[in-house]
């Protein structure tokens, strides 16, 4: 069984990573068993691990999103799954920090994990139970360190709803307006943030759909914070 | 909300419009916009402008029908994925809730001098600004031996409705082992992917009722849209049904004999059970009639969508020559909303932001087989200019495929629901 080799090859490189100097920025997979705990209520890994309130997290790096058989997952994780998204350690450290503007569906009932060390902690701690070695973090291009998370200076942008409504009509070419959903996902009443988040994900290609990474692409800081801004004002 | 109230209020003001029946004008001197043409140009452009300038233009909508087919998703309901009710849209809500007067007439002439549309009914419409979305006629003599008067024998099935149940009924009909042949269009034409859509819509069906059953495609080009997708999608799901005859095997040198049921291919003759004929196309006609087009089509300024030869009106999709964007609904729904914004600025000095247009092409291949194409556009002044674009890839395993077609799905709802309110 590969994950038990992974066991002990990941406790081997854990020891490794505990040098001085490089604890920080590889993570401390034994401070990370520590801050499992807490979500060890809802995911079990490691032998024997099972699907419970959440999936197994065995195999976890390098696993396609929503793919674990037998496991009910949110609209959108099943989508990011079928548009390609396997997770890596950059995207698997988008998700812990901020799940649901991540995966606005998401069922994981988590809150987010705000401190990048920690998560590094955690994620080398589930990486000891993952059989793929390409998306080891000390890997480029998924090493950490890599400052992914958005900028406070483009969350502060106060959109202007007006330019926000003339930019949407790209938008609801395909996402309707009144919420409904036929196999493209709403977008109206989203937090702000979580949407400003959402469509750097894009224009970063963190996220994988091909459609939205170009339309994001394009837009400029402040017309993602209008369209946010606006999207929001449409949901009320 | 407020939106709602005012919304009730245009329905109130489009109602006794037909009550008195005052096509001709006398609007309390708003600003008028006529529309010609409610597919998914017009029908878009005149609900944004009804929309966005909050009862301040008055917007005439013409359009002959009353149940509007879409050309997208034809091939589907063809294929059996879609009934024919769920492709027809009706003009009540632009009525009720946007305020728009609906007409159902043709226009069949434009005085460009004094800014008046004729209808075959015999009224005239005064406009501030017109805007053309009249889509596609077929040039004539493009196809030897077709022209429209043999549309029931040959169809082409590239306006939907009627043409379509025709060449869904006559492809079900076909006898055992029998040939369908299409003769596909040069560049530029309606739906690039099209007529590719189509082949795999009718060997979706002749593969489960009529297996050895064969299709023939006459194809003037060398190459055409999404071709590795589709061929590749031939060969894995209908094997040794499909011969795809291009310009270099003499695909362009074409007749047909409607009577008798024959297509002539670089001079060899073949008796067809069916034959779906699409010619070549130009802008409709009403574009030739109000003496704005170079050649087939009607040149536009990109950054407004405001015809090269006349800045009073627009031409939206289809009928447009642009730049770079295919001949589409997503595009004409994306143009028109450029339009929109560029009318309503000139009428009412509402703000006017750069122009940005997108595109996005699915097709279907088989069962939960689905692909796109799309690409972003910027005006310059000389175009409308490609920035970025993307294609599915061959080899895409089952779940993107399938993931792909149920977006589709999504997207029609999320048009049609943009188009018609």
């Amino acid at each position: 069984m590969g994950w038990i080799r992974n066991i002990i090859l990941g406790v081997v490189a854990a020891t490794c990573w505990g040098l001085p100097g490089l604890a920080n920025e590889l993570g401390d997979a034994d401070k990370g068993a520590e801050l499992f705990d807490e979500c060890a209520a809802c995911h079990s890994v490691g032998q024997g691990a099972e699907n419970g309130v959440g999936p197994h997290l065995n195999g976890l790096f390098g696993r396609r999103a929503a793919e674990v058989d037998g496991f009910n997952y949110s609209a959108g994780l099943t989508r990011m799954g079928n548009d390609g998204l396997i997770w890596d350690f950059d995207l698997l450290d988008r998700y812990v920090e901020n799940p649901k503007a991540f995966a606005s569906d998401t069922r994981m009932a988590y809150g987010g994990l705000k401190d990048a060390a920690q998560r590094a902690d955690l994620l080398a701690f589930l990486r000891r139970y993952s059989d793929d070695p390409a998306n080891i973090p000390e890997a480029a291009p998924t090493a950490p360190g890599t400052d992914h998370s958005v900028d406070p200076t483009i969350l502060a942008i106060q959109g202007d709803p007006e330019y926000g409504e003339y930019l949407s009509s790209e938008c609801v070419s395909c996402h309707q307006l009144d919420g409904d959903y036929d196999g493209i996902p709403p977008i109206i009443g989203w937090p702000v943030d979580d949407f400003v988040v959402a469509m750097h994900a894009y224009k970063d290609k963190f996220r994988p759909h091909p459609v939205m990474q170009m339309m994001a692409g394009r837009l400029s800081n402040d017309e993602i914070a209008a369209l946010a801004v606006y999207f929001k004002q449409v949901g009320q | 909300m407020n939106l709602n109230r005012r919304l009730f209020m245009g329905g109130a003001a489009a109602a006794a419009t037909l009550a008195a029946p005052m096509v001709h004008g006398a609007t309390n001197g708003k600003p008028k916009v006529v529309v010609i043409g409610g597919g998914a140009g017009g029908a878009t452009a005149a609900r944004y402008i009804a929309k966005d300038s909050k009862g301040e233009i008055n917007v005439t909508l013409v359009e002959p029908s009353r149940s509007y087919y879409t050309c997208f998703f034809s091939n589907l309901y063809m294929a059996g994925f879609r009934e024919l009710g769920s492709i027809a849209h009706s003009y009540g809500t632009l009525a009720s809730d946007f305020g728009v007067n609906v007409v159902h007439d043709w226009a069949v002439g434009i005085d460009r001098e004094a800014r008046t549309v004729t209808l075959a009914g015999g009224a005239t419409l005064p406009y501030d600004r017109l805007i053309l979305s009249p889509g596609i006629d077929f040039v004539d003599g493009a196809v030897q031996g077709w022209d429209v008067t043999h549309q029931n024998a040959m169809p082409h099935a590239f306006k939907a409705g009627s043409q379509s149940e025709l060449l869904k009924a006559q492809i079900e009909a076909m006898p055992e082992g029998g040939t369908f042949a299409m003769v596909a269009p040069p560049n530029p034409f309606r739906c690039p992917p099209g007529p590719y859509e189509r082949i795999s819509m009718v060997a979706h069906i002749l593969k489960d009722k009529n297996p050895t059953a064969k299709i023939i495609i006459a194809d003037p080009k060398d190459k055409f849209s999404k071709m590795a997708l589709f061929q590749e999608g031939w060969a894995d799901n209908y094997p040794g049904m499909i011969d795809w005859i291009g310009a270099d095997f003499g695909g362009g040198n074409v007749s047909v004999d409607p009577d008798a049921m024959t297509v002539t291919i670089d001079g060899e003759e073949t008796k067809v059970d069916v034959c779906n004929v699409i010619p070549a196309m130009k802008a409709g006609r009403i574009c030739e009639l109000a003496g704005i087009t170079d050649g087939n089509w009607a040149p536009v300024n990109p950054h407004t969508m405001q015809a090269r030869m006349d800045e009073n009106i627009h031409v939206l999709g289809d009928a447009s020559q642009q730049g770079d964007m295919p001949k589409s609904a997503f595009a004409a729904n994306s143009q028109a909303k450029v339009a929109a914004m560029a009318v309503r600025a000139a009428l009412t000095g509402s703000k006017l932001f750069p122009a940005k247009f997108t595109n996005t092409c699915w097709s279907l291949i088989d069962t939960d087989n689905g692909v796109k194409v799309g690409a972003s556009y910027e005006a310059t002044d000389e175009k409308i200019a490609k920035v970025d674009g993307f294609i599915s890839q061959t080899g895409e395993d089952d779940a993107l495929r399938k993931a792909t077609y149920e977006e589709s799905i999504g997207w029609y709802a999320g048009i049609t629901a943009d188009m018609f309110g």
